[in-house]
């Protein structure tokens, strides 16, 4: 099969191309480095049928992080390229079109987001750009899928120029030639939303603003995933689901070993979906009923301000602090991918440059940075003892951030490199696509958590049945007991927590804990390992030596912060 | 009179005259569309040495300190 692959600047919508040609579901949002792996689809074009390769962005082909690597090594294999151009800033994404010309493969030119030049003032004269750089050059818009049609009619005219350049002067010097002859650019005002820009770059009025975004966002957040559950999730599971439950539970008869898998412990001789610990109780419930109105709420919101995006302006305003813990202000991007699953937090650590840096912001998301799944659980759990508890929770967190963040900085050879970021201005998100990415996550949620929770709860069922958890919580008494001072039955959290950390937080439910021991519980929870979905990643990004030591750090952090706080945390 | 990025005030124009830095910079930096001779317009500067946010062509960049320091504006 013949490749087909879409390469251009990063945040130009060759991802918003891609899903258009190939009717596959990518994630698209208004910030560089969106896609940090390739994507590939299929797409028919008369009788034959292409693979379509989705590679991230990059300004030249002589890459400078990770996914620009990817980028460059992709074309080795690629049969046709369409460079996706953003029409709005032709002169910068020329340069790359020309280093693509030179090399030996079949290349058309995709004008994308052509509906943004009329309102910025821009003029481009596309048949003289054609016969300038010598291929196919089409308007399109990836949003509206304007432009597509014609795209695919002409990949099949897609011709290899003869370019050739001996130096980066020359390559620019044609740029400008061409610039010169094919745009027009006539003087705009000072719209809105280019007002709001520099608002929210300039240090004064920005950083206050961005507090406000962080409270307000959290508040929606917040807001909609309790409406969810309180009168939506939870309603359908009381008056649909239990009295079914009800039933099986009397058909099976307590005791019996397929009632305590499937049902679990009746709790005062009723089920209870917060503690029974059952594969079609506690295992439906914590995913679907306490989880997923969270992820909901908090992709809708992180969508919305992605495809705004406001995500590098935060970068910026970070920035600073950021160089104190080792890291430079674009790393807050893993981090906030983070809070949603820490597993696209993890591949986001690819726009990072060096090891050092990656290895930082990997051990630091992974300690503190715990994943919606898990905040949902223990906002169900501890919020229940009082809202304060969860506060403190996770400004305990965020001070490991910075502590361990200084320690890192401090001890680890080398210094973080700077920040050099484009801004991609602001748009009005798309409702169609804010719902169809929304969908997209929810899809991944369903799809790839609720059968690991399911299998975590079974795993534990048998666990119990064979008594291997009385003997590990005998083995790790002196650790839970002697050392951070909760009940050694809390080993079947921590066992459940290197699968998933909702259910994780969720097995601590039955154990009746005081609220100093469900707060250092949960907490130890979130430090000591990421969940294996996440490590795996990690693996994979950082290799086995680096990834090994991350985890002996995280460890070894939760074995102290666990002492620490069973010693100053009053009863 | 020649200013570096640091130096120049919110909302000056300029034009960018000259890199101090190595040719992995100046690549990196010309890759962006951040190159001799283009007009540009210094947007804001963080606190405590931090970016610099510049608008090229009517598009921004963030720019840490340090980078920045090594590109030459001449400013009216």
């Amino acid at each position: 099969m013949k490749k087909i692959l879409l390469m251009g600047n990063p945040n130009v919508g060759k991802s918003a191309i891609f899903s258009r040609l190939t009717g596959a579901r990518v994630v698209i949002s208004n910030y560089p480095g969106t896609t940090v792996e390739f994507t590939q689809g299929k797409m028919k074009v008369g009788e034959e049928i292409f693979m379509v390769i989705d590679a991230p962005g990059t300004y030249t082909l002589e890459p400078t992080s990770k996914a620009e690597e990817i980028a460059v090594e992709m074309l080795k294999g690629g049969d046709t390229v369409i460079n996706v151009v953003d029409a709005t800033n032709l002169e910068r994404n020329l340069y790359l079109t020309l280093q693509l010309l030179e090399r030996e493969i079949p290349i058309v030119v995709a004008l994308n987001m052509w509906d943004d030049t009329k309102h910025r003032g821009i003029e481009i004269d596309i048949s003289r750009l054609e016969e300038m750089l010598g291929v196919p050059v089409v308007p399109t818009c990836g949003l509206t899928g304007e432009g597509i049609k014609k795209l695919i009619s002409r990949v099949s005219e897609a011709k290899i120029p003869k370019f050739k350049f001996s130096s980066d002067k020359e390559r620019w010097e044609t740029v400008g030639k061409i610039i010169s002859s094919v745009q027009k650019i006539t003087h705009r005002h000072h719209s809105f939303l280019d007002n709001l820009e520099d608002f929210s770059i300039k240090p004064l009025t920005g950083i206050p603003l961005s507090f406000g975004v962080i409270y307000v966002t959290f508040w929606i957040i917040r807001f909609l995933s309790e409406g969810l559950i309180r009168y939506l999730f939870d309603p359908i599971f009381q008056n649909f689901w239990l009295p079914l439950m009800n039933k099986l539970s009397i058909f099976l008869k307590e005791g019996n070993f397929l009632h305590t898998v499937l049902i679990g412990n009746l709790v005062e001789g009723k089920i209870s979906f917060g503690s029974s610990l059952g594969v079609l109780t506690t295992a439906l419930y914590v995913p679907l009923a306490m989880v997923l109105p969270y992820i909901l709420s908090f992709y809708l919101l992180l969508g919305l301000w992605e495809d705004f995006g406001y995500l590098p302006r935060l970068a910026v305003l970070v920035d600073n602090l950021m160089h104190r813990i080792g890291l430079h202000g674009y790393a807050i991007v893993s981090f906030i991918l983070g809070l949603g699953c820490n597993v696209p937090g993890a591949l986001a650590i690819r726009l990072l440059e060096g090891r050092r840096e990656k290895f930082i912001a990997a051990t630091l998301m992974a300690i503190a940075v715990p994943c919606m799944a898990q905040i949902a659980m223990i906002i169900g759990l501890v919020g229940k003892r009082g809202g304060e508890y969860v506060v403190l929770i996770f400004a305990i967190l965020f001070l490991l951030l910075i502590i361990k963040g200084l320690i890192l900085n401090k001890f680890l050879k080398g210094t973080s490199p700077e920040l050099l970021l484009e801004i991609p201005p602001y748009r009005i998100p798309q409702t169609k696509a804010v719902v169809k990415k929304l969908w997209m996550r929810i899809f991944i949620f369903i799809h790839e958590a609720v059968p690991l929770v399911l299998l975590g709860i079974f795993f534990i069922n048998l666990l119990y049945a064979f008594k291997i958890i009385e003997f590990l919580a005998k083995l790790f008494s002196p650790l839970l007991i002697g050392l951070w001072g909760v009940p050694k039955e809390t080993i079947s959290a921590l066992l459940v927590g290197f699968l998933r950390k909702d259910v994780a937080v969720g097995m601590l439910a039955p154990l009746n804990l005081t609220t100093k021991e469900l707060v250092i519980s949960s907490t130890v929870l979130a430090v000591y390992f990421p969940c294996i979905a996440t490590f795996f990643v990690l693996v994979r990004e950082l290799g086995i030596k680096d990834t090994l030591k991350a985890t002996l750090i995280m460890l070894s952090t939760a074995l102290f912060l666990g002492t620490i706080l069973n010693f100053f945390l009053p009863n | 009179m020649l200013k570096d990025l640091t130096q120049m005030e919110e909302g000056e124009l300029g034009i960018i005259k000259e890199f101090r830095g190595g040719i992995g910079f100046v690549r990196r930096i010309e890759s962006l569309g951040i190159r001799e001779g283009k007009k540009i317009k210094k947007i804001s500067s963080q606190f405590l040495r931090g970016p610099q946010t510049i608008e090229i062509d009517n598009c921004q960049f963030a720019i840490g300190f340090g980078m920045a320091k090594k590109i030459l504006v001449e400013v009216k």
